[in-house]
């Protein structure tokens, strides 16, 4: 009844009572189905609002209600929908920061912190100031972006040496350096950068903001009110490249070689010390990036909690995109609706359920990829093969 | 600053991260990595608090606690050891799932007052000079059952056949199970456990050392901490319980340092400006990270750590490494 080994017949319940069926669970040897990996996710999503439901329905809440409630507040209207995108936006760079990072077997579960640390070295352009404070846009937000993503780069860079270095665990220090970096940010804020005594940097100049649709709405009347920022298109341009570096270069090679078999990879002379080094620093430039896009383009300033845990939940973004950075995109609008969604319901923890559902839920369908499972008429039972029953 | 104080409140809050650490080492030398420490802690504290609150029996709310993260845990083993999914990333959706679900669960828990577990002295140990007052005095009890509980599990895990049995699933599955152990009868048995002490370590949280539910700010991350302390001690209950001994005295030390006005004859920053205090409560992360080089690097010296088939299914049948 421990379930799985190969090619064997599942008979456990057949023997209590004679069903006209048995489940047969073999192990694939074809190819997975092109379709089914995505399927798969889908099913997953699905299998998980419904569980979410069965415990909304526990707590006394209507989960039809809570659902629909969700829908309208999320693709209800375009101002709803430009709202879901720009949650959307820092999903999909943190998506792709652990994709990237995953691909390689390496578990960064830092993005948090180096979102944050993005955030921080990005406020250093308009703070210290780095760049005169009448700088044009055109100066400010490319050095901002550059500064986030060494800021990231850099809060990725610590671990990746350690791990490299020492074998040090990446996924304990990663995420130990969350902690110590939400505590960085919050000594500027509440200390040194504090705007009059509030726990938030003063607002930035405009010419720091990232530039959103309502800004065009005197042009362009459909706009008004849309807050959606170009922020979404570092996140496209991302996916784009992360795509690229992964499937095309050599360098992508190389993390899918060491990712699969680091034996290998060692064989073939590729530096695994090195890789980890340079791939947790480009995961982490992302992630950083990430949090530039968010104090530019939509608080505009440093400040407490700017990300409701979006380093997280680019964990469970790349995992159901199955690491692929068009499924990232995808799966980012679904996860920023959702982040919408919780915003305006409680208990608050909801959409982290949800999260964990869905996490949990396609985990464990990525069985479904390496076995098949049918249902075979029951035939009289033929003896097994010799040493296949232990 | 009173070391007295320290010791004392340190050992209560190492209690903690003691029996966390010691269910995620039981689990890990079965060759399951359970990443979802944090998640069962914080759904522990929250049953709990919850039950104790419903029954005004503390008691009961250490079982409820004990259950819940334990249910918890078996969500992992059965993705992990029948899936054979990923243990690194199921572990990690545990800790969601359990923050998300004591989230849900325990949405209005905040502000209530709870039944607590009952500080006593232990008669007779509590009159040793020095010691006394720090080990054995005004204690809960799930501190005394720290100080038995970590001995007893080294023994039962190096001495005792049962705990043969478990090392060899963690070493060599194989072999194992050619000699007969069940290999995923006993890799469900030690997660269960593991995630019950976790249970047990979160209820010890809402329930003793800081009573009440503060939704996440409840383990504020000392289920990793945890984890980290088992790569630290190297898989040894004993190491563990020291470790996370001198972790609770140092959280508490740092508290402590914000207090007084003057250090040494020195002015305490700390005192004219508690903004630096941020730099303080970084410490404890600081420092994991530091027990992880040490424990590491004495790892790769001696080549001995982790049990070998740490993170890997097993499959019958196939083709042992």
């Amino acid at each position: 009844m421990w379930l799985l080994p190969p090619a064997r017949v599942v008979s456990a319940a057949k023997a209590m009572i004679n069903l006209p069926f048995t489940l047969l669970v073999e192990k694939r040897t074809e190819e997975v189905p092109r379709w089914l990996p995505a399927a798969t996710s889908v099913g997953s999503v699905v299998l998980a609002f419904v569980v979410s439901g069965i415990v909304l329905a526990a707590i006394g809440a209507n989960p039809l209600q809570v659902y629909g409630f969700f829908a309208r507040a999320t693709f209800g209207s375009w101002a709803a929908f430009s709202d879901t995108l720009v949650k959307a936006t820092p999903l999909i760079l943190v998506g792709l920061a652990c994709s990237v990072a995953f691909k390689m077997k390496l578990w960064n579960i830092g993005a948090e912190g180096q979102f944050y640390i993005g955030a921080f070295f990005a406020s250093l352009v308009v703070l210290v100031p780095l760049l005169p404070t009448d700088s044009s846009p055109w100066l400010m937000i490319p050095a901002m972006m550059a500064m986030g993503m060494l800021g990231g780069a850099l809060w990725g860079f610590l671990p990746g040496l350690l791990k490299a270095r020492f074998q040090v665990n990446e996924i304990i220090t990663t995420l130990m350096l969350n902690y110590v970096a939400v505590l960085w940010n919050n000594f500027w804020i509440f200390d040194r950068w504090s705007d009059a005594g509030f726990q938030m940097t003063p607002t930035f100049g405009r010419n720091s903001w990232l530039p959103r649709l309502s800004d065009y709405a005197r042009e362009y009347p459909l706009f008004s009110g849309l807050t959606l920022h170009l922020g979404v298109f570092f996140g496209l341009f991302a996916a784009a490249a992360v795509w690229w570096i992964l499937q095309r270069s050599r360098w992508g090679y190389e993390i899918r070689l060491i990712g699969d078999n680091p034996q290998a990879a060692r064989y073939a002379g590729v530096s695994i010390a090195r890789n980890v080094i340079w791939v947790m620093m480009l995961s982490g430039a992302l992630a950083g990036l990430a949090g530039m896009a968010e104090i530019s383009g939509v608080v505009h300033r440093l400040q407490e909690r700017i990300s409701p845990g979006y380093g997280f939940t680019g964990i469970i973004v790349a995992w159901l995109a199955k690491l692929h950075p068009l499924g990232v995109i995808l799966v980012s609008i679904l996860f920023g609706a959702l982040i919408v969604a919780s915003r305006e319901v409680q208990p608050s923890g909801i959409a982290q359920m949800i999260q964990g559902f869905v996490l949990f839920a396609v985990i464990s369908s990525d069985v479904l990829l390496r076995y098949k499972i049918r249902l075979v008429r029951a035939a009289p039972q033929p003896a097994g093969p010799p040493g296949e029953f232990a | 600053m009173n070391l007295e104080v320290i010791l004392h409140a340190g050992l209560a809050t190492g209690t903690i991260l003691l029996f966390a650490s010691i269910g995620e080492i039981l689990a890990e030398r079965s060759g399951v990595l359970n990443l979802g420490v944090e998640g069962m802690m914080l759904l522990g504290a929250m049953a709990g608090f919850s039950v104790s609150l419903a029954t005004g029996n503390p008691w009961l709310g250490i079982v409820a606690a004990m259950l819940a993260a334990g249910l918890l845990s078996l969500a992992h083993a059965v993705v992990t050891v029948s899936f054979q999914a990923d243990q690194v990333v199921s572990g990690l959706s545990l800790t969601f799932l359990g923050t998300g679900l004591a989230l849900v669960l325990g949405n209005g828990l905040t502000g209530q007052n709870a039944a607590l577990l009952p500080n006593f002295d232990l008669a007779g140990l509590s009159a040793l000079p020095l010691v006394g007052p720090v080990f054995f005095m005004n204690h809960s009890p799930i501190v005394y059952l720290g100080y038995l509980f970590a001995p007893l599990v080294w023994f039962y895990i190096e001495k005792t056949r049962p705990g043969m049995h478990l090392r060899a699933v963690g070493e060599k599955p194989v072999a194992a199970d050619t000699m007969g152990v069940n290999v995923y009868a006993l890799r469900y048995g030690y997660v269960f456990v593991g995630g019950c002490l976790a249970g047990l370590a979160g209820a010890t949280i809402s329930l003793s050392v800081s009573p009440g539910w503060y939704s996440a700010q409840t383990t504020s991350g000392q289920g990793w901490i945890a984890i980290g302390l088992v790569i630290f001690a190297q898989w040894n209950p004993l190491r563990a319980a020291l470790g996370a001994f001198l972790f609770g005295a140092l959280r508490r030390a740092l508290l402590d340092l914000q207090g007084p006005s003057t250090l040494l004859g020195f002015t305490n920053p700390l005192f004219i400006n508690s903004n630096f205090g941020f730099f303080l409560q970084m410490v404890p992360y600081l420092l994991t990270i530091l027990a992880l080089v040490i424990g590491s690097r004495a790892a790769m010296r001696k080549r001995l750590g982790a049990p070998a088939a740490l993170g890997e299914p097993y499959i019958r049948g196939e083709r042992g490494l």
